[in-house]
């Protein structure tokens, strides 16, 4: 696959774009006792994958299709009720934009940085950033899918003590639906921007009002 | 609100801790404090801000392992405006966040340096506090000009002949709660043998908090390192 | 499914009921509006009913729906034309049944509102019963002066029963941008819809969109409604009350009060 070593670079856990202090709503489930074992991290994941994590994908492959990024940001934000989700985004999507400038610089990020210095939804820096290595929707799909997924393990694994090795076989297991969502997403990602998809997860949406409003917790979100 | 003045249409890229801002003119100081957990940096950063805060334009940010305590504990003792002071969450990876990936700091620091330049007040210097962590946690290069690791008496009076990148490495080692040394068994002395064998040339102070001079010698030694900020910064100007 | 695993996509069943409703309001010059179109169809019952807002003109979505079953494809077109407030609500829930054939059923919403036009869109919930297979799409089309308050509920299989699969998707757009777009799939063959991301368990899920250009103004701020209920600001001048509970009546119980301080 071309451009292979690039992907790799993009969705590496350590790739330094501020991911590693966001749960992706794994701590909010674990604190209501819904993600307490590998098991419940599984169905936790699968779900997240096949709602927010394929709309995020989708957004990634149509940004790294050519799809105008304001436009995209603008379905990014109908596609998230949550205000504490759209700060999150931003957020995200102003750190990645940093690390994705030093990494791969090109004028398109330039002029997005330039045109919403408060950041877009992070899934759309993420496809630009894939079109500034060279990667196509595909790709960038494929690294917003696995971030939907990893991020929550990694963090359940944190917060439950959790058998890193027990984790990371739950991300083996659930890497035919990756693919799956990637694929998905990917296709829709070069049709139009109003018939992406807008696959939800309420429990997402409220807990993160939710974690929002707490005093202690390890991650920001 | 940001800082895109130049007008190009082109917002400069700012990844890492780059001399200047995007309007050319110079930024804060950035200055790391790192240390084990309970080994005094929060409270030294409230002394060094009682200390500096008259003659230098102040702020902070914090990194908290699970919480927003250390910002909370700074505004309670109102040792700046809160406008001065961000809390950075951290995901239980302190060390991550000044070490492996800077970004969320950097954000904090930037929107500091914005919001303050936007009501005249620019900085002279930013206090970046880590989360307590281990010994081996050093704040990098494109996040910090210099460093203050923090370690007590009452840690052990081992720790500096254990050594480990924050003693070795810092450019200041501060050997806090010297009060607690008669009490904990810590002999002083051999504190300041080993660290200069660890340390070399590199400056090590012995602080007490409790009673004179207080953080003066380390805000002292800031201010140093501001100035001689100042100066690169003009001569490269 | 489709490509992009929406609820759209679909080729029009070969069998089954293909129905149309219509309503259309429009101001009747004295302070009140008229129905110059409300004609039913299918199972689809239309019935104006006394009001009591004298502005508005109500229409009720009469009887209990026995339908959609499988293969069956509905479509009710609810239009509030500038200056007009209607307000529909309905008599009893709506029954997602399996038909004779594995096709899943169609049931298309298309809501307009005009400027300064108003529409009340609260019919009883949607019951995904066991085996069946229903895929739905709310759409709303506000002018920018548009006023909308929308329910949509969903029970996942009546009482002690396993769920149906469910698509849903709403999408809203103002002034011609998008507002609000949301898509839930649950029941057999959705992954991961009762796992911890997505609903953990609950048999209710319940959305009240309220939009109004007053929304633009002064944004209401996020409110968390007990375990499992939320009240969002959207980017745009709505609020969205995203609810979860074990049941219709515990969901209904959260949406209503959110309601006494989200509507304009």
């Amino acid at each position: 696959m071309a451009g292979a070593a690039a992907l790799l670079l993009l969705a590496d856990g350590r790739f330094p774009a501020g991911g590693h202090a966001h749960s992706q709503g794994a701590e909010a489930a674990v604190k209501a006792g819904r993600v307490h074992d590998a098991a419940t991290l599984e169905e936790f994941c699968r779900g997240r994958l096949h709602t927010a994590g394929l709309t995020a994908a989708a957004l990634a492959a149509a940004a790294a299709a050519g799809h105008d990024p304001l436009a995209l940001d603008e379905a990014a934000d109908a596609r998230t009720p949550s205000p504490a989700l759209r700060r999150t985004a931003r957020k995200l999507g102003r750190q990645l934009m940093r690390a994705a400038r030093a990494t791969w610089p090109g004028p398109e990020l330039d002029e997005l940085a330039a045109a919403r210095p408060q950041g877009v939804h992070q899934p759309v820096v993420l496809g630009l950033a894939a079109r500034s290595a060279g990667l196509g929707p595909l790709e960038a799909a494929q690294a917003a899918a696995y971030d939907n997924v990893s991020g929550p393990a990694t963090a359940a694994v944190r917060l439950l003590s959790l058998d890193p090795f027990h984790a990371t076989a739950v991300l083996a297991r659930l890497t035919p639906e990756t693919d799956e969502v990637a694929r998905r997403a990917g296709t829709a990602g070069s049709g139009a921007v109003e018939d992406l998809p807008a696959a939800s997860a309420p429990l997402l949406e409220i807990t993160a009002e939710q974690h929002a409003t707490w005093p202690v917790r390890l991650f920001a979100s | 609100m940001h800082l895109d003045h130049s007008h190009t249409g082109h917002h400069p890229e700012r990844h890492s801790a780059s001399a200047a801002l995007p309007d050319g003119s110079r930024r804060a100081l950035r200055v790391g404090l790192g240390g084990p957990v309970g080994s005094g940096k929060t409270a030294t950063v409230a002394a060094l801000c009682r200390e500096l805060r008259d003659r230098l334009s102040l702020a902070v940010v914090t990194n908290d392992i699970y919480t927003q305590e250390d910002a909370a504990f700074l505004l309670r003792e109102a040792v700046l405006p809160p406008e001065r002071i961000a809390a950075v969450e951290t995901g239980a990876c302190p060390h991550t966040a000044i070490r492996d990936d800077i970004s969320a700091n950097l954000e904090a620091i930037e929107d500091l340096e914005t919001a303050l330049l936007a009501k005249g007040a620019p900085l002279d210097v930013v206090l970046v506090e880590s989360g307590g962590d281990n010994l081996t946690a050093t704040f990098s290069k494109g996040l910090v000009d210099a460093q203050i690791f923090v370690i007590d008496v009452a840690g052990g009076d081992d720790i500096p002949r254990k050594g480990g990148p924050g003693v070795t490495t810092a450019d200041l080692l501060v050997v806090n709660k010297t009060d607690l040394a008669p009490y904990v068994g810590s002999d002083l002395e051999g504190m300041a043998r080993d660290a200069k064998q660890q340390r070399g040339e590199l400056p090590v102070l012995f602080q007490s908090l409790r009673g004179e001079p207080g953080a003066r010698p380390v805000a002292a030694w800031v201010r140093e390192q501001f100035t001689a900020w100042t100066a690169r910064a003009v001569a490269t100007a | 499914m489709d490509g992009a695993g929406g609820c759209d996509g679909m080729t029009a069943p070969a069998t089954g009921v293909s129905a149309r409703a219509r309503i259309r309001a429009v101001p009747d010059g004295r302070g009140g509006t008229a129905l110059p179109s409300l004609a039913g169809g299918g199972p689809v019952a239309l019935r104006r009913t006394r009001s009591a807002d004298p502005a508005a003109a109500r229409v009720t979505l009469v009887g209990a729906m026995s339908a959609p079953l499988g293969g069956d494809r509905i479509v009710i077109e609810a239009r509030a034309e500038p200056g007009a407030a209607l307000r529909v609500d309905g008599s009893a829930a709506t029954l997602a049944l399996p038909g004779r054939t594995a096709e899943p059923a169609r049931y298309d919403v298309h809501l307009q509102v005009g400027e300064g036009g108003r529409l009340h869109w609260l019919p009883e919930p949607l019951i995904s019963v066991r085996g069946s297979e229903l895929r739905q799409h709310l759409s709303a089309e506000l002018s920018p002066g548009a006023r909308l308050v929308l329910r949509d509920e969903q029970v996942l299989g009546r009482a002690g029963e396993e769920s149906g699969r469910l698509c849903t998707r709403l999408s809203v757009r103002r002034g011609g941008r998008p507002l609000l777009d949301q898509q839930l799939d649950f029941g057999p063959g959705a992954p991961g819809w009762d796992g911890g991301a997505v609903l953990g368990g609950h048999r209710a899920v319940g959305q009240l969109l309220v939009v109004g250009p007053e929304r633009a103004q002064e944004p209401l701020p996020a409110r968390v409604l007990g375990d499992s209920a939320v009240v969002t600001p959207l980017a745009g001048p709505g609020v969205l009350v995203t609810a979860v509970a074990p049941d219709a009546l515990r969901l209904r119980r959260v949406l209503d009060s959110a309601l006494t301080f989200t509507s304009w």
